[in-house]
């Protein structure tokens, strides 16, 4: 032990003539030259594995000029393949919002048995493969499915048409609102909602004049992921589709047959819309994440007071 | 007190109906449609099921979706650790620029993902034309899926260390440092162990997701039968022969690793969220 003594003074000496990084004392933190061979050699595969193919999808998209960049976005495939994106969004994100507050409220308010498991069966769409997703509304709504024949007897088409899409989407972006959701609430108890409970107000109104402020920025948090997933999911829509040019194609398969019919800058331009979105996602995630983080450090203790 | 958590959960309305609706809707979109692929399966029988699944190119298809997943996921677990350990520890121009950066590949559409990346690594492309001198190949390669996969795994390490890096007191490393450790043995013997739940946790999210990934990985992958043709490919590939029992079969063979993996997945961020409280 006199001997770990000795050796602590000297070791502290020689770290204190390292320069370090983002405060801290030496003794935390690394001589100069190892801080920016980290740094460098992090970004060096952050280059190669996301800025590169970032800028690659603007550069290809534009390397026939801005003319034919925007011609193959008004073109009338590319329009309606925008517009059935638009749509599938649409419908599978308010859903999936409703059943995440639903999910949330009863979770993280109520106790009950196999809450746990509950949870971990919400997530399962995560770990599903988007071309299972796909197969299994083949399976039920397909020619050869379960109500393949119902179906076709009265004319109504699911596969192979935006129902089918829709359901797909919904299938692959369901834990979003609730897995942003259900911490949070979790989080945040109860105690704001009972004192407004004791003071008389209905469900509805804790829920709109408690609880929604509260979970707010949460809220907007996973609508923005569950949305971007919505608008670019390509596997699970791929196994639904069929791919049918100008009735049932999405954005991103729109972005695949053009590349197979090797019409890179098209296929390229229309990608960009989409490298676009996750770009505005990344964005407003941000935001988000900087509003609520804001809150929570200086806020938080004042506004309870306040409302 | 025990009066106070039993009205606690009581006074709030709407449980009934939330918990309803949460099951309903799980079991329409979700529970009722997995099912479907396990009764298929069942009506083809066991003797069937075990013939699909175990056909020469099935296999093939397995060793390849299952290697090429797990080496990306292991290169996801050092790159991972090492882009969270800067954005962490080290202050520089464009932190928060790459901070916020770090989540493109949940943001980028993954067939955008795959158009972008089968550009730039081909032969011909900006990073590929360095390698093809040297006769090496990445896209329409194997080595192109490891690169897509590598893409789409990059935030869960990241993600998953990064919290659990921030909340780690840097008391613990004085005192290292001050009992006469150097910097890596510190790293090695203190910090890693804190922090090895959270990165196993990020692995084996990285590595869930790259097994069942399909649209990043198609456009690079070259789809040769045998050599590069992923396991979801191939579900595909049945699905248009109109194999629907064939593409069933392999899917519900995916589906056990799926939920295994879940599980696994669910106890190792029970061990990190401990880990965190204590």
């Amino acid at each position: 032990m006199a001997g770990s003594t000795t050796m602590a003074t000297t070791s502290t000496l020689s770290l204190h003539q390292a320069p370090g990084a983002k405060g801290g004392s030496s003794a935390t933190t690394e001589p100069a030259f190892v801080c920016w061979l980290l740094i460098g050699s992090a970004l060096a595969f952050l280059t190669l594995f996301l800025f590169v193919p970032l800028v690659a999808v603007f550069v290809e998209a534009l390397r026939k000029g801005f003319g034919p960049f925007f011609a193959a976005l008004v073109e009338p495939d590319a329009v309606s393949a925008i517009k059935l994106t638009l749509i599938t969004a649409a419908i599978a994100v308010p859903l999936n919002l409703v059943f995440g507050v639903s999910a949330a409220w009863a979770i993280a308010k109520f106790q009950f048995r196999g809450k746990q498991f509950l949870i971990t069966l919400i997530d399962l769409p995560f770990s599903v493969s988007p071309v299972i997703a796909g197969l299994i509304y083949v399976l039920i709504f397909g020619a050869n499915g379960w109500f393949g024949t119902y179906l076709q007897d009265n004319d109504i088409k699911i596969i192979f048409a935006v129902p089918g899409i829709v359901l797909a989407t919904i299938f692959v972006t369901f834990p979003f609102v609730a897995r942003e959701l259900i911490p949070l609430m979790e989080a945040q108890g109860s105690e704001e909602e009972e004192a407004a409970r004791v003071l008389g107000a209905n469900g509805f109104q804790i829920f709109w004049k408690v609880t929604l402020p509260n979970i707010k920025w949460g809220l907007i948090y996973g609508v923005i992921l569950c949305n971007a997933r919505a608008m670019g999911e390509f596997g699970a829509v791929s196994v639904v589709s069929g791919h049918i040019r100008g009735l049932t194609n999405t954005l991103p398969l729109h972005v695949e047959i053009l590349y197979n019919e090797y019409n890179f800058s098209a296929a390229f331009a229309t990608a960009s819309l989409l490298a676009l979105l996750a770009l505005v996602t990344l964005g407003l995630k941000s935001i988000v994440e900087w509003r609520s983080a804001k809150l929570i450090d200086a806020d938080a203790p004042t506004e309870n007071i306040q409302k | 007190m025990s009066t106070t958590t039993f009205r606690k959960h009581n006074v709030l309305p709407g449980f009934n109906i939330s918990l309803g609706y949460t099951l309903l809707y799980l079991c329409l979109i979700v529970l009722i449609p997995l099912s479907a692929a396990f009764f298929k399966t069942y009506e083809m029988g066991w003797q069937g099921f075990w013939a699909t699944v175990t056909a020469p190119r099935v296999i093939a298809s397995y060793k390849l979706s299952f290697g090429t997943s797990l080496l990306a996921a292991t290169i996801n677990a050092f790159s991972g650790l090492l882009i969270a350990w800067v954005l962490v520890r080290y202050d520089f121009w464009g932190r928060r620029f790459i901070d916020a950066l770090v989540d493109l590949p949940f943001a980028l559409p993954t067939a955008v993902a795959g158009i972008a990346l089968t550009a730039i690594y081909a032969g011909n492309g900006w990073i590929g034309q360095f390698f093809e001198p040297y006769g090496i190949k990445i896209a329409f390669t194997p080595l192109g899926i490891l690169v897509a996969l590598t893409f789409i795994g990059l935030p869960f390490v990241v993600r998953t260390v990064q919290p659990v890096l921030e909340d780690l007191e840097t008391e613990l490393e004085e005192a290292a440092a001050s009992l006469g450790a150097d910097r890596l043995q510190t790293f090695l013997r203190v910090i890693l162990p804190a922090i090895g739940p959270a990165l196993i946790t990020g692995f084996a999210l990285a590595f869930a997701r790259a097994v069942g990934e399909y649209g990043s990985v198609i456009f690079i992958a070259g789809n040769v039968p045998m050599v590069s043709e992923i396991t979801p490919l191939l579900i595909i590939t049945k699905l248009e022969q109109y194999d629907y029992a064939g593409a069933t079969a392999i899917a519900v063979s995916m589906l056990v690793v799926s939920f295994v993996l879940l599980l696994i997945i669910n106890l190792l961020q029970g061990w990190t969220k401990k880990r965190r409280e204590a």
